[in-house]
């Protein structure tokens, strides 16, 4: 894998050539996220994320572990187990609201890690396998969240759950069949509660099995770079440890700062207090609303309210929130524009900034009530959400001039600190 | 395969290019295919409601305290279930939109039974995503058709149930209903 230049792994003590001769697995590591993996050396903060998104997935595997032995998957005493838990077991508020908060930040994390993705080019040839795996990653994770926030049985668990399944009921004919069988009765109940858990255990060790393909696909062409040049020769890499363990490590000490900060201080501001009343199928809360992360989502599955060409708008809005994560997957084929990184397309870089914008104005909506202004906004910023990757996108490859790109990886390195030794003639050149 | 064929290819052949080992290739995979779907049907069905979900429950209801106007919540199925009196004038307010109007064409005869017109028995179910409407509780907001208003996504039923305004497809399910005397029905 990766380059020429890689540096080898040579056991010197006896045991780790014993250990290397039968199971090469220190071999592996090394050559993946040690010295033996040759790494571009211009890479900035906005590619910890990656490292920092593992982090966080072992955060929720262990405080999750922890939280399934005092938890009972039942729906009698779901809600009561996850009150013990916060309550009578020892540190198990720290674990409950360490997993609900852990939650928030791995889809922090993730999605800057995506739209670092798309600012930089990271989904465009010959990386196109990280980006579909990556995305693959991202619906486990959606699916496993959404599972995980049904298990308190609180109010918002239980008309989450039935807002969601609902979703597949809309579609034709097989669509109630499906819902049916997805919850095992025609409401949510125990049978959709155990299966939930079922399924929320299992689904982030798939998750890291995906993570490790992500990372083998990452690394037959080795990591992007700002620049979206290509590495040339050994003068454009450096070897992953120690230089990018210890940029990580400083990544992971900032992430682990905030995210304490928000778990010792606002453990309940990203949560609902609607989901510590008990589950009752008779009342619906006056506004239900999923978690942040699928706010975006939301917003454009609401934004269909009329039926279009004898298609009902439940349909409609099913389909279009579907195609929003969905069409992501052809985005490699969409933007056709040979040059990787925003830095050297000017006018892709300002449209990339208007989708953030209108995917954070979306995800405003999303959280906002179902009422106007709120929808003809989700109408519009849906509508353009989509004009972005199927129209916007092709269409700036084929007109946009690119800045002139740096001959390498090493040349754009060193015109930058020429530049800063020319402003600040006093620091030293070396 | 190409191996057995380079070192003994006249005696394993059946035919012209056709050999036994091809039939009992084809003939084992396709058996384990089906085994492999046979044994997938089971793991599939069992998330289908188990019998004691299925156990149909028919429920029944006394009419007698709900005055005109009045809506009372109950379960059916262990779904919510909306039995309401309409007011003369909610009738009427029903009767007078053209169902050819309606996204989901009724009249408010045809949802409920002869001569029992102001007996309107609805699922609380919102044909959207499944919420349970307001409307049925006392004071509860009735959106602006005075019926039922859903208030996760905005749909408006008006005094029959039927969709008025925002996402949801079709009117509130009227489900199979009898009445066993005056002021008593059976659901189911």
């Amino acid at each position: 894998m990766s380059f020429p230049w890689a540096e080898h792994y040579t056991p010197k003590h006896p045991l780790m050539q014993w250990v290397d001769e039968k199971l090469p697995l220190p071999r592996l590591v090394y050559n993946a996220i040690g010295a033996g993996y040759p790494v571009p050396r211009n890479l900035n903060y906005f590619w910890n994320f990656g490292v920092l998104a593992g982090v966080a997935l072992v955060i929720q595997i262990v405080t999750g572990v922890i939280m399934a032995m005092h938890y009972g998957a039942n729906d009698l005493v779901a809600f009561s187990t996850v009150e013990q838990t916060m309550r009578d077991v020892n540190a198990g508020w720290l674990m409950r609201y360490a997993h609900a908060n852990g939650a928030s930040f791995f889809f922090i994390v993730v999605y800057l890690h995506i739209f670092r993705g798309l600012y930089f080019g990271s989904y465009k040839a010959p990386r196109e396998m990280v980006w579909l795996l990556g995305l693959v990653i991202f619906l486990l994770m959606m699916a496993t969240a959404f599972m995980g926030y049904v298990l308190p049985w609180g109010q918002m668990s239980y008309w989450g759950a039935k807002v969601i399944t609902g979703l597949f009921g809309a579609i034709p004919v097989v669509g109630e069949p499906i819902q049916t069988w997805l919850l095992g009765g025609f409401a949510p109940g125990n049978a959709s509660l155990n299966r939930f858990f079922s399924l929320h255990f299992l689904l982030p060790f798939v998750i890291a099995g995906v993570i490790i393909l992500h990372i083998w696909a990452l690394h037959i062409p080795g990591s992007s770079n700002p620049t979206g040049v290509e590495v040339q020769g050994p003068q454009d890499t450096v070897p992953f440890h120690p230089y990018y363990t210890a940029k990580d490590g400083f990544g992971v000490g900032v992430f682990l700062i905030l995210f304490t900060a928000v778990l010792f201080f606002a453990p309940n501001y990203l949560g609902h207090p609607d989901n510590y009343i008990e589950a009752n199928p008779l009342s619906t809360p006056a506004h239900i609303v999923p978690e942040w992360y699928f706010w975006p989502f939301y917003a454009i599955l609401r934004a269909f309210t009329v039926d279009f060409f004898f298609v009902p708008a439940k349909l409609l809005g099913v389909l279009a929130m579907f195609a929003s994560i969905l069409l992501l997957f052809f985005l490699p084929w969409l933007d056709t524009s040979p040059v990787r990184s925003g830095h050297y397309r000017p006018m892709f870089r300002k449209f990339f900034w208007i989708l953030i914008i209108d995917v954070l104005v979306l995800g405003y909506c999303g959280g906002a009530p179902a009422e106007e202004p709120y929808v003809m906004i989700s109408q519009l910023f849906a509508g353009y959400y989509f004009a972005h990757f199927l129209i916007i996108l092709p269409l700036i490859a084929r007109f946009e001039k690119p800045l002139p790109l740096p001959g390498s990886i090493t040349e754009s390195v060193l015109a930058k600190y020429a530049k800063a030794d020319g402003e600040t003639a006093a620091v030293p050149a070396e | 395969m190409a191996s057995v064929e380079h070192s003994d290819g006249q005696s394993l052949s059946g035919g012209e290019g056709v050999r036994r080992r091809d039939f009992i290739n084809i003939a084992a995979v396709s058996f384990a295919g089906v085994g492999a779907v046979v044994v997938a049907l089971p793991l599939i069905d069992q998330m289908n409601p188990s019998a004691d979900v299925l156990a149909l429950a028919s429920t029944e209801v006394d009419l007698s305290a709900i005055q005109p106007g009045q809506a009372i919540k109950t379960t059916f199925r262990s779904q919510p279930l909306f039995v309401r009196q309409l007011t003369p004038a909610e009738i009427a307010e029903a009767d007078k939109v053209d169902p050819s109007t309606l996204r989901d064409p009724q009249t408010l005869e045809e949802r409920t039974v002869d001569g029992k017109k102001q007996w309107l028995i609805t699922m609380g179910v919102c044909t959207h995503l499944g919420c349970v409407p307001l409307g049925a509780g006392e004071g509860e907001n009735r959106g602006e058709f005075g019926g039922y208003f859903c208030p996760c996504h905005g749909s408006s039923y008006d005094t029959a149930a039927r969709i008025r305004k925002g996402p949801a497809p079709k009117n509130l399910e009227v489900p199979k209903f009898s009445f066993t005397s005056d002021t008593a029905i059976l659901v189911g």
